[in-house]
């Protein structure tokens, strides 16, 4: 034990670890009062560790190259010894990373946790979220199936509705004229390397953000402004190492059981998370009857078809899904009421909540279908309500009628 | 509960996602039933494999359905492969485009794409139709390039349309038995799907069995770390 | 934050608990992903035993076949070669093939299951070169050169039994594959009776 405490002192005489551990982990402290949707931070975190690990598992076996890339994932699937099981953990992962991520994010809605002082928490927050976005975009390009083919090439086709650069726009994008090897090798590339390491960057942004204000709470109240007056330690807050700690592994584990369920026992879960389409190898001269994106990209995917094309161009609809995505960056600021958390405010915004939710996953659906005219009039009025629930928000959060927040953190 | 309630929703809206397809027969899917496996892969070797391949299988993975190395490579390899080959058909792909118009399709994973029950309707779905080139049509492939491979034991069956006001009802009916008797073919026709459903995934029972072992292992797990986290929490409460 | 002394035993026991559950799931989850860098199925394929027929092979000839991506020599050795072989066995570094090199079988004086046949892996122990196949006794390998294989690389030398001679880089004799006697004519390379 004696050598271990100086081999730690040699370490801390170099190294801040101890200090490390106490900031972020021994003398971090959290809010004693949270609930269950506090647990998918640390859930996002370990997803993003299976996916990296994983994904590196994957990069050894698998061939990004047009002739190659979809036989090399069945090779991964059949020859590789236990290479089926990494490979539905990787593509269960990305499902499950969006899942957590959109959780946590009606998290941070609910009660208020992107307003002052944690405006950069949100704003770096949504950049990961973008960065996934991309992460996920590219990489189901990789199995080269007629979904990732022909998914890509939508959304690619969706850059030269920019007027002007439009068309060179996508060419550059493609490095091609079609979606080729050239695109697949380049998505390739930024799957597994660029987009990881900007990722990486931005959860540190992300949590050392966080641990410098210090965690907001389902009262949406601060904790920092009752400490005790010797040791300065806010009066409800918790030391995240052990509480947080042991009670985090429990989540994780009901999360790895839900994970677990999925990979063995239904990992394409009826063609949301695998696409059957997807079992057909890309064929440039075919397109399939119905492509849809993955079900975490169809409510921005309905917010494009909803916009019909205006003076022969698809710029609006493209316009209005870069917007419902980017508008989100503003919530710190379109949000103007007085208490943070869902449990003190009005009527209103419990409303306004509940009609955006119910549109998000509205639209989430409808991106999914084909389109028909009555679903294309649905995508429409979901989308009003998707976007006036943000610039209606500085107006009908002011008016609402709000309940006292308490001083302190209610159990 | 009101959070309970909003996941449930959340999860049962993304269920209601409905396929409107074709009336499919549902095919006897049993990957459990080796027998039907084994005369699933003969057939499969003896009528799929001269035109299309199957090159992401291995004869090997035979072993999955109990036959062993020596009875595969007696019984089942017609084309001089190796055991460890993977099923690569004897047609090249030029003959086959000339002789189809299309090249065949791989059919490693085409139980996965296409699924079980519509291989089952597609198979025995083939009529006689003398527009077609190959003098066959299908009634789930409109304008189907591969002729009824089976149709010696099947027979043949024309297309009847009866006309019911607006209201049109398609038929099979058999005009000319083949070797087997409808139910027979059936069977066979069932076979061979089971096979193609083993082998889109032929890991698939190892993934089942191992889940099972997984999810109680978790179960073991979350007991140890609730109590845990019960103990610490004490401090708080 | 008050303990009592039971707490504390009881936290202990379930920390341990937890710590050994979780080593467990850890080890569970490491061992498949390690696995997965073992050879595939397509390697193990592409590895598989060769079958190879000898019959064509006549005395004082060599033939070469690929296995697991590297050569295997087939030599019929002449009842001259055989007779050589117990000659010079104080040149050599191990005479009596007692390191590993080979299967039990095979761990004679000819290091063969037939006496005139020998199957070698055609790779210098040294540095994984191909010796060259020299036959000839005498010439410029020296007057008492009784023929056998020359490692063009590094000088290494091995007799008709691919056994190593003294003074030379290579440590060890060449290998002996595994390999089993189908009939008189076919071997097969890579699998002997014992079903490795």
């Amino acid at each position: 034990m004696n050598s271990l405490t100086n081999l730690l002192g040699w370490v801390d005489a170099r190294f801040p670890l101890s200090k490390l551990w106490k900031e972020h982990l021994s003398e971090y402290y959290a809010p004693k009062n949270f609930n269950f949707w506090y647990f998918f931070g640390s859930l996002a975190l370990l997803v993003l560790v299976i996916q990296i690990v994983s994904g590196i598992f994957l990069t050894m076996n698998y061939k990004p190259d047009a002739a190659y890339a979809f036989y090399s994932v069945e090779y991964i699937m059949r020859d590789v010894d236990w290479g089926w099981l990494i490979r539905y953990v990787h593509s269960t992962g990305a499902s499950m990373f969006f899942v957590v991520v959109y959780l946590h994010m009606f998290r941070g809605l609910m009660y208020g946790s992107y307003r002052k002082p944690r405006e950069l928490i949100w704003i770096f927050g949504m950049f990961i979220y973008l960065a996934l976005m991309a992460e996920a975009f590219m990489g189901y390009l990789l199995p080269w199936g007629q979904m990732s083919y022909w998914g890509a090439q939508v959304i690619v086709n969706l850059f030269s509705a920019v007027p002007f650069v439009g068309p060179d726009l996508s060419v550059w994008i493609r490095g091609d004229y079609v979606i080729s090897d050239a695109t697949l090798n380049r998505f390739f590339a930024f799957h597994v390397i660029a987009v990881p390491i900007v990722l990486l960057g931005l959860v540190v942004a992300h949590i050392i953000a966080l641990h410098e204000v210090g965690s907001n709470n389902p009262d949406g109240v601060e904790i920092k402004k009752h400490k005790d007056p010797v040791t300065h330690i806010p009066l409800d807050g918790i030391p995240f190492h052990p509480y947080y700690t042991v009670k985090d592994i429990v989540g994780v584990v009901v999360f790895l059981m839900v994970f677990s369920a999925i990979v063995f026992f239904a990992p394409d879960l009826g063609g949301y998370f695998i696409e059957d389409n997807n079992f057909i190898p890309a064929d440039p001269l075919k397109t399939p009857p119905h492509i849809a994106p993955v079900w975490y990209f169809t409510p921005f995917y309905a917010v494009l078809r909803a916009v019909p094309p205006m003076f022969g161009s698809q710029f609006p609809g493209v316009i209005a899904m870069g917007v419902a995505v980017m508008i989100i960056f503003f919530l710190p600021w379109l949000d103007r009421g007085p208490v943070k958390s869902i449990r003190y405010r009005g009527p209103i915004y419990k409303t306004a909540l509940a009609l955006f939710v119910t549109s998000f996953l509205g639209l989430g659906y409808l991106g999914m279908q084909p389109v028909t005219p009555l679903f294309t009039l649905l995508s429409q009025i979901f989308t009003t309500i998707y976007l006036a629930f943000f610039i209606l928000m500085p107006w009908y959060t002011k008016i609402d009628k709000c309940k006292p927040e308490p001083e302190r953190v209610t159990g | 509960m009101k959070k309970i309630l909003f996941l449930v929703s959340l999860l049962a809206s993304t269920m209601a996602f409905a396929n409107t397809e074709l009336q499919l027969d549902k095919a006897p899917i049993k990957l459990s039933d080796q027998a039907s496996l084994q005369r699933g892969a003969k057939y499969f070797v003896n009528y799929c494999l001269s035109c299309h391949s199957a090159q992401a299988m291995r004869y090997n993975r035979l072993q999955d359905i109990g036959l062993t190395e020596q009875q595969i490579k007696d019984n089942l390899i017609f084309t001089g492969a190796k055991v460890g080959d993977t099923m690569v058909s004897s047609m090249s792909k030029k003959d086959a485009m000339a002789a189809f118009g299309a090249a065949p399709p791989d059919l490693s994973v085409i139980s996965r794409s296409r699924g079980a029950d519509y291989l089952y309707t597609y198979l025995r779905g083939f009529y006689r139709d003398e527009t077609r080139a190959t003098g066959w049509n299908n009634t789930v492939f409109d304008k189907v390039g591969m002729p009824h491979v089976l149709y010696e034991l099947q027979g043949e069956q024309v297309l009847e349309v009866e006309k019911h006001g607006e209201h049109e009802v398609r038929k099979l009916v058999l005009a000319k038995p083949g070797k087997m008797s409808p139910a027979e073919f059936n069977g066979m026709v069932g076979d061979l799907v089971n096979y193609l459903a083993f082998m889109g995934e032929p890991m698939k029972a190892t993934r089942m069995k191992l889940g099972v072992i997984v999810l109680l292992f978790l179960g073991v797990f979350f007991f140890v770390a609730y109590a845990l986290k019960k103990e610490f929490w004490k401090d708080i409460h | 934050m008050s303990q009592n002394e039971v707490d504390r035993s009881k936290r202990r026991f379930l920390i341990a608990a937890t710590t050994a559950v979780g080593g467990v799931a850890t080890v569970g989850v490491a061992v498949p992903f390690l696995a997965s860098m073992m050879p595939s199925q397509r390697a193990k394929a592409a590895g598989a035993p060769v079958e190879v027929d000898i019959g064509k092979v006549e005395p004082g000839m060599i033939l070469s076949v690929e296995w697991r991506g590297k050569p295997v020599w087939i030599v019929n050795r002449t009842k001259e070669m055989l007779d050589l072989l117990g000659k010079h066995d104080d040149q050599l570094a191990d005479p009596k093939s007692e390191v590993e090199q080979q299967p039990a079988y095979c761990k004679n004086a000819t290091r063969s299951i037939k006496p005139n046949m020998l199957v070698a892996v055609g790779i210098c122990t040294h540095l994984g070169c191909s010796p060259t196949f020299r036959k000839d006794v005498g010439g410029d390998l020296g007057a008492d050169w009784p023929g056998g294989f020359f490692c063009p690389c590094h000088g290494s030398r091995f007799d008709l039994a691919a056994r190593v001679y003294k003074g030379v880089p290579a440590p060890t004799n060449l290998v002996i594959p595994p390999h089993k006697y189908l009939s008189d004519s076919r071997i097969l390379v890579g699998e002997d009776s014992k079903g490795a």
